[in-house]
């Protein structure tokens, strides 16, 4: 399924996306168009419910998603299709809204797990200690944390950060962030915010914020910012379109799109993750 | 039923057990039946009899009849053997042939105290098998100190007959000692296990179920805590077809502390049930409850039945049961009913809990998110799920078994495809 020839990224082309309901399939993402190519920060915003983190979540292959046409292709390999391990073994990264707790499962147990399936053999032992312990310090979280258990009593703020710490030690092609500004207050966001800003640094790495609110952009630049409404993009621009976005909301895109506004609340109600 | 009685030839003769339990009948329920050591005392059960109606009856219908068992020593079905390592290298004693030895008293008759003193037959099973004629007495010296698990393997030849077996375990005042009853290989037992915890000692009991498949193992575990002792049960079920044990814990004096912890994996066919007994009969006293078991497999059953009543004179006491259940494919099911029966209110606390819950969807696909693969992430939540329990069991050779045999059945239901990929979400 690899193409050499083609050019690296992360290349979304007219996917449809569907969620069981009890009244049948239900379309949420309705032909999504975008590419994230390496190096490039890209922001979609949008209102709730017009499907953004049903975009992130089938991307990394939930199950509640099915994936009804189209293709996401990262660097050459078709995702469709993959289990969800074999998308982030492809390269793909998820940073959660909600990162679910995982009781005596310790987070260096869990990230030294997660380390070797995506590197097909374990850390060097001499080094991988002294790394999650840098990188828990940037995140300004200490030694200690790496011995509770994945999520479980975590505040908001160390939920968040400590999905970027996967992110900087699992260290993916592609990263997708999934509200992460959401339940961070201003420390926080700054502290999440260089994280990410780290790991673009790389140059080679594609970013893909899903945010609600301009607050992140701020502190992560975008090179894109897109618009979300009813199931796909409405617009394109760069950073200024979220400024503009900050003062007039999403009212004319919800109108232009007709009866989105409708859809927009329909898929809302369909499950906490659309 | 009668009420508690007073075995032969015992020295304690007054209207009040040697356990210290009141023999007044009030007190007794249909959660916990008046215990006696003879057998017609105990009516053969059926489905409406409240301790067995979660039970396997027609499959366990010999154990009901004397007839159909004899004492270990006459069929040698079953191999009691004692190895104790105390510093002069490790020493094997066969505890059913009655020699004196190290760590090893001479077996005590029937209602030779202090055989019969503490653990009173509370089902027909338990009956049978409490009326062997001689039972092991393994002894820990008062103030002795063991560093090395005392290890009792308890190994089955055969399944034809029935084997009984009383073992009498008694930790002297001031010991600590940690004894481990290691179950393997085929039979059809029941075992009754009596213990005394003397004054201010530290005694651990582990009881291992590691039984070949098709093994049955049914008995009654009966301790009672001296003084502010420390008493600490531990039942490990993964092995047999039925296991179904009954623990029972009293005091015999002020600030005896219990703590009954339990780890079980039920597999497609088999029956593991666990019911627990604690009698706040003094005051102080504390007693924590926490067992944890996975089920998998078509008809995978587990029960566990936690009792603990707080009669009026046990005052300031604590306590605290739990259960939780992993259901990690269709098809298996949990019972699980704690029951607290109050007759105090000036305590300093009372609870329990009990849950059974199917494998988390979303915990998975966090993991896999990670890279992980399906087998590996359920090894994960598997493990982490008996992770609190493993860890205060804290005993190094029981905890690597453990955690080795958890991976081998999860390897085991993943050879057999009885794992499933997440269904749709469940939300």
């Amino acid at each position: 399924m690899t193409n050499n020839t083609s050019p690296r990224g992360l290349v979304i082309s007219d996917l449809h996306v569907s969620v069981e309901t009890e009244q049948g399939p239900k379309p949420i993402l309705k032909g999504v168009d975008l590419t994230v190519r390496p190096g490039e920060i890209h922001a979609i915003m949008g209102p709730t419910g017009s499907g953004k983190s049903t975009l992130a979540y089938s991307l990394a292959g939930h199950p509640k998603y099915t994936i009804t046409s189209g293709s996401a292709v990262l660097d050459g390999t078709e995702l469709v299709g993959l289990s969800v391990d074999e998308r982030a073994k492809a390269g793909l990264f998820l940073a959660m809204q909600y990162p679910v707790e995982i009781p005596g499962v310790s987070v260096a147990n869990f990230l030294r797990t997660a380390k070797t399936a995506i590197d097909g053999q374990a850390p060097p032992l001499r080094t991988w200690v002294k790394d999650v312990n840098a990188s828990l310090a940037q995140m300004q979280l200490d030694d200690e944390f790496s011995s509770r258990s994945v999520n479980e009593g975590f505040s908001g703020g160390e939920k968040k950060r400590n999905e970027i710490v996967q992110l900087d030690l699992l260290n993916p092609k592609y990263a997708i962030l999934d509200e992460t500004d959401s339940g961070l207050d201003i420390d926080a966001l700054k502290v999440v915010a260089d994280g990410v800003n780290r790991y673009a640094a790389q140059g080679d790495r594609g970013v893909l914020i899903i945010t609600h609110y301009t607050r992140i952009l701020r502190y992560i630049k975008p090179d894109f910012v897109h618009v979300f409404v009813d199931g796909h993009v409405v617009a394109d621009g760069d950073e200024s379109l979220a400024e503009s976005l900050e003062e007039t909301g999403y009212e004319k895109y919800l109108a232009a799109n007709g009866g989105a506004a409708e859809g927009a609340v329909a898929s809302q109600a369909g499950g906490s993750l659309a | 039923m009668t009420s508690p009685q007073p075995p032969q030839g015992s020295p304690l003769s007054s209207p009040v057990g040697a356990s210290g339990r009141p023999a007044e009948v009030g007190s007794v329920s249909y959660l916990h039946p008046a215990g006696s050591f003879v057998v017609e005392d105990h009516a053969v059960p059926d489905r409406h009899v409240e301790m067995w109606r979660f039970s396997p009856l027609d499959a366990l219908a010999d154990f009901f009849d004397p007839a159909a068992s004899r004492p270990a020593e006459e069929t040698g079905a079953v191999s009691l053997t004692l190895a104790a390592d105390r510093g002069a290298g490790e020493e094997a004693v066969d505890l059913l042939a009655g020699s004196p030895a190290s760590l090893v008293a001479a077996p005590l008759a029937v209602g030779q105290a202090p055989r019969g003193t503490v653990l009173i037959p509370t089902d027909r099973v338990a009956a049978i098998a409490a009326a062997v004629p001689k039972a092991p007495h393994l002894v820990i010296p008062a103030g002795e100190t063991l560093d090395a698990p005392v290890r009792v393997d308890i190994t089955g030849h055969d399944c034809a007959t029935i084997a009984t077996a009383h073992l009498v375990i008694e930790a002297g005042a001031d010991s600590s000692a940690t004894v481990l009853l290691r179950h393997t290989g085929s039979a059809r037992y029941i075992g009754d296990v009596e213990i005394i915890v003397g004054a201010n000692a530290h005694l651990t009991v582990v009881s291992l179920q590691e039984w070949d498949d098709g093994a049955i193992h049914l008995g009654q575990h009966e301790a009672v805590v001296g003084a502010n002792a420390t008493y600490r049960h531990i039942a490990v079920s993964f092995g047999g077809q039925i296991v179904r044990l009954q623990n029972t814990v009293s005091y015999a004096d002020e600030g005896g502390s219990a703590e009954l912890l339990g780890v079980y994996f039920s597999d497609s066919g088999q029956h593991l049930e666990h019911r627990l007994f604690v009698d706040h009969n003094h005051p102080k006293g504390v007693s924590h409850a926490d067992y944890r078991g996975a089920l998998q497999g078509e008809g995978a059953r587990s029960v566990w039945v936690g009792d603990v009543l707080i009669r009026p004179e046990a005052e300031g006491i604590e306590t605290y049961e739990s259960n939780k259940n992993l259901l990690l494919t269709e098809g298996c099911r949990a019972n699980a009913v704690p029951n607290l029966e109050i007759e105090t209110g000036e305590i300093v606390g009372a609870g329990h809990s009990a849950s059974t819950g199917r494998f988390d969807d979303e915990q998975l696909f966090y993991l896999k998110s990670r890279g992980i693969d399906e087998a590996e992430a359920r090894r994960l939540v598997v493990r982490g799920f008996f992770a609190a329990i493993i860890d205060r069991i804290a005993i190094p050779d029981v905890t690597e078994t453990l955690m080795a045999v958890i991976d081998r059945e999860l390897e085991a239901a993943a050879a057999a495809g009885t794992t499933t990929e997440p269904q749709e979400n469940l939300s």
